[in-house]
């Protein structure tokens, strides 16, 4: 087994051999995937080292130290969070050797064309067809809220394969190139103005069956891997005290004595509280997967998160008062990266609406949370037995 | 960053607490006594302090304690919760040891470590940490006064009181009046205390040791605040999947399930910052916050959780029979006890610099 001591050499190799102020920003990343520094946790030849997960501080606060640049995570987030882990599990050797090294050094970005109009909580739902034609497969049907798809070369894809088995069964996991023809992105504006998702248009698209990931109907099992993962990457940042959306409120309450009401006072100490309860609960569940003990707090932290946004960012807005009346920008525009607590009250406000609706609403999570931490009974199941085609839509 | 997981030795520690009150301190009995003369249980006080020394927690080695520390305590506390019992852990090996380690009491803290005796700070279980407390009058080397509103003052043996000179000092329980009052949570009854020209011995000075006995209180009260929640929630679920309305378990009707999902968030969030206060106390490092941030937190969170309690157990829950009252009343006791959810908000206003208008 890789121990610290180890990475720490290697990371000196790696550093003596391409110094990052004379090397090229993509050759440096590449020597790293290819020293196994990249993600340290996954195999030999694929970019890591088989070594603790854990360990992967190691690597990157010795490469931050000196000044190596890194693959810039956030605007590679599909990419590392959901697809990696899946291909990882569920890609053949070709498909780990082909897709996983560009993915990590964001040579090629991914998108996830998973939800689709007629398809969001009840995802296994899901309508667009994928049709066996010799050693390809067509593709027809429309997904949405894609981030990313308009900068995305790859897109992990699930579809129907299979309409007469009931809905969980018929499912099939692919990988799609987003150059190919019949591929349309179009952006989808949202309430803040912006569009940092899109819709995407699948006409006639052919993927290669090499480009499947796992069996034939076993798409619905490949995606959990991916949504659980993208769960994980959600809820569980950890954060210094005033590290998320507490922060900008309680700055402008220091800087802005003139705005301060007994009201709104009562309101910002209840939520500093929460938020700072919210930020321990996070540290708790971190110190518990450091110690590979995982705790169930995971499954209910984006809840806590997205109602402390929603109740945080209108506060800020009622505390600004005549301010608040005001928005920075409505312009279209297409971010690259999005951030919760960027820009100004009023679009913090608004874009933290999604925050209970994106990942799994809150109410899906609520039942998540009962169903398999509490143990309390599921939902009554209408659909679990029926043909996907006899469904009602 | 501090510690805010249970190590092995706190979770050894849980089991033993938990199967000593499975075995001694039963709802039933809990209940039964609530209405006699006793109503605390002194045989459970008795294994707990004698068998299991864990009211030397907090006292150095040196005095016969474990020297052990607020983390472990607060283990015992959250057990001492689940099962609200009735026994002065708080008052006695928390508040009042704290005031004494404080004043550097070697002989009363040896006599609380070994379980021999037990004792009260005489200032009112509503007092917040920062919060003003009355004193008795010194008169020729005597105390007189009154003073209400103290929690186990019944049982105590030693009554630490303060005085109009700036003094705390020990008062023989023997040569107190203490007249219990019809107090709205069973399991910590209030009582006052009227001294009339009472001997005293001077221990130290009142204010210091009174601050740091009642901040160790409030933080530590957030684990027993814990401990409520956690029976509540984990005995409404049991009952919501046995019970059966409409031919179904009333457990699987959604907004029930809801309900109970948002009230184990909220039992896992208090979880971090009971577990956060106990390790500032240990520490020393960021405490007072820690204690805020605790207390105004887990007071609403165990009202809530002892209420929804009651509600979803429906017209059971609404029995003398039934434990959940013993919660709620608990619940809505230490809603006030070590100073309201609101006056550690206003204690943070201070602390962390977001002044009122």
């Amino acid at each position: 087994m890789t121990d610290a001591a180890e990475l720490r050499q290697r990371t000196r190799d790696l550093l003596a051999a391409h110094p990052p102020a004379s090397t090229d920003r993509l050759d440096f990343l590449r020597a790293r995937f290819d020293a196994g520094l990249a993600w340290v946790h996954f195999p030999e030849g694929l970019g890591g080292l088989g070594a603790p997960r854990t360990l992967q501080p190691v690597v990157d606060t010795a490469l931050a130290a000196a000044g190596a640049p890194d693959n810039d995570p956030r605007r590679i987030g599909i990419g590392l969070g959901m697809a990696a882990p899946t291909l990882l599990k569920y890609g053949t050797d070709e498909q780990k050797q082909r897709f996983l090294r560009p993915l990590w050094t964001g040579e090629e970005v991914w998108c996830q064309l998973f939800s689709e109009p007629g398809a969001g909580s009840d995802l296994a739902a899901l309508g667009t067809r994928a049709v066996r034609d010799g050693d390809d497969w067509v593709v027809d049907g429309q997904k949405v809220w894609t981030s990313s798809a308009h900068l995305a070369r790859w897109a992990i894809l699930i579809a129907r394969t299979d309409p007469d088995l009931p809905k969980h069964r018929g499912i099939t996991y692919f990988v799609c190139d987003m150059t190919d023809p019949g591929v349309e992105v179009r952006p989808l504006r949202q309430i803040t103005g912006e569009a940092e998702f899109n819709e995407v248009f699948l006409t006639g698209v052919r993927i290669p069956d090499t480009r499947r990931l796992g069996e034939v109907g076993d798409g619905w099992r490949v995606a959990q891997t991916t949504l659980n993962n993208e769960r994980v990457a959600i809820g569980g940042r950890r954060l210094p005290r005033e590290g998320g959306m507490i922060g900008p409120v309680a700055r402008t309450w220091r800087e802005r004595p003139e705005l301060r009401t007994h009201d709104l006072h009562q309101r910002l100490l209840t939520l500093w509280v929460e938020a700072e309860v919210a930020r321990l609960t996070g540290e708790r569940l971190g110190q518990q997967l450091a110690v590979g003990h995982p705790g169930p707090e995971g499954a209910g932290m984006k809840l806590a998160f997205a109602r402390l946004n929603q109740e945080i960012s209108g506060l800020e807005v009622d505390l600004l008062g005549e301010e608040g009346l005001l928005y920075d920008d409505w312009t279209m525009r297409r971010p690259e990266l999005v951030d919760f607590t960027g820009r100004e009250a009023g679009y913090r406000y608004l874009r933290s609406k999604g925050n209970s609706i994106e990942g799994g609403t809150s109410e899906i999570l609520l039942n998540i949370v009962a169903e398999r931490v509490l143990g309390l009974p599921a939902e009554p199941r209408t659909d679990k037995d029926v043909a996907w085609k006899d469904l009602a839509r | 960053m501090s510690d805010l997981l249970y190590s092995e030795e706190e979770e050894a520690l849980r089991a033993a607490v938990r199967d000593l009150l499975t075995d001694h301190c039963d709802a039933a009995g809990v209940i039964a006594r609530t209405e006699t003369d006793t109503p605390h249980d002194l045989t459970a006080w008795k294994s707990l302090t004698e068998a299991m020394g864990l009211a030397g927690l907090l006292i150095p080695e040196e005095y016969g304690g474990q020297g052990a520390g607020h983390r472990e305590a607060a283990v015992v506390l959250e057990e001492l919760g689940r099962a609200v019992a009735p026994v002065p852990y708080l008052t006695s090996a928390v508040v009042a040891t704290e005031a004494l380690l404080e004043c550097a009491a070697g002989r009363t803290l040896t006599e609380l470590a070994a379980g021999r005796r037990i004792a009260a700070l005489a200032v009112g279980l509503h007092t917040a940490p920062g919060a003003a407390f009355p004193a008795v009058r010194l008169e020729n080397g005597t105390l007189s006064g009154s003073l209400t509103g103290i929690a186990d003052a019944a049982v105590a043996d030693v009554l630490l009181v303060p005085a109009d000179d700036g003094g705390l000092y020990a008062v023989r329980a023997a040569d107190a009046t203490v007249t219990p009052r019809t107090s709205l949570d069973l399991t910590r009854p209030l009582a006052d205390v009227a001294l009339d020209g009472a001997p005293g011995e001077r221990l130290g000075e009142a204010e210091p040791a009174v601050r740091r006995a009642l901040r160790t209180g409030a933080g530590l009260l957030a684990s027993e605040q814990l401990g409520l929640a956690d029976w509540t929630l984990a005995e409404t679920v049991r009952y919501l999947k046995e019970r059966k309305q409409f031919n179904r378990s009333v457990g699987g009707f959604q907004a029930l399930k809801h309900r109970l999902a948002a009230l184990w968030l909220e039992t896992a969030h208090l979880r971090a910052a009971a577990r956060g206060a106990a390790d500032a106390l240990a520490t020393g490092e960021d405490a007072d916050v820690s204690v805020a941030v605790a207390q105004a937190y887990a007071a609403p969170v165990a009202v809530h959780a002892a209420e929804e309690a009651l509600q979803l157990h429906g017209g059971i829950g609404m029995t003398w029979e039934h434990p959940v009252h013993l919660y709620l009343k608990r619940a809505k006791a230490d809603s006030i006890a070590y100073g309201t959810a609101g006056a550690h908000r206003a204690a943070l206003a201070t602390l962390v610099e977001l002044p009122a208008p």
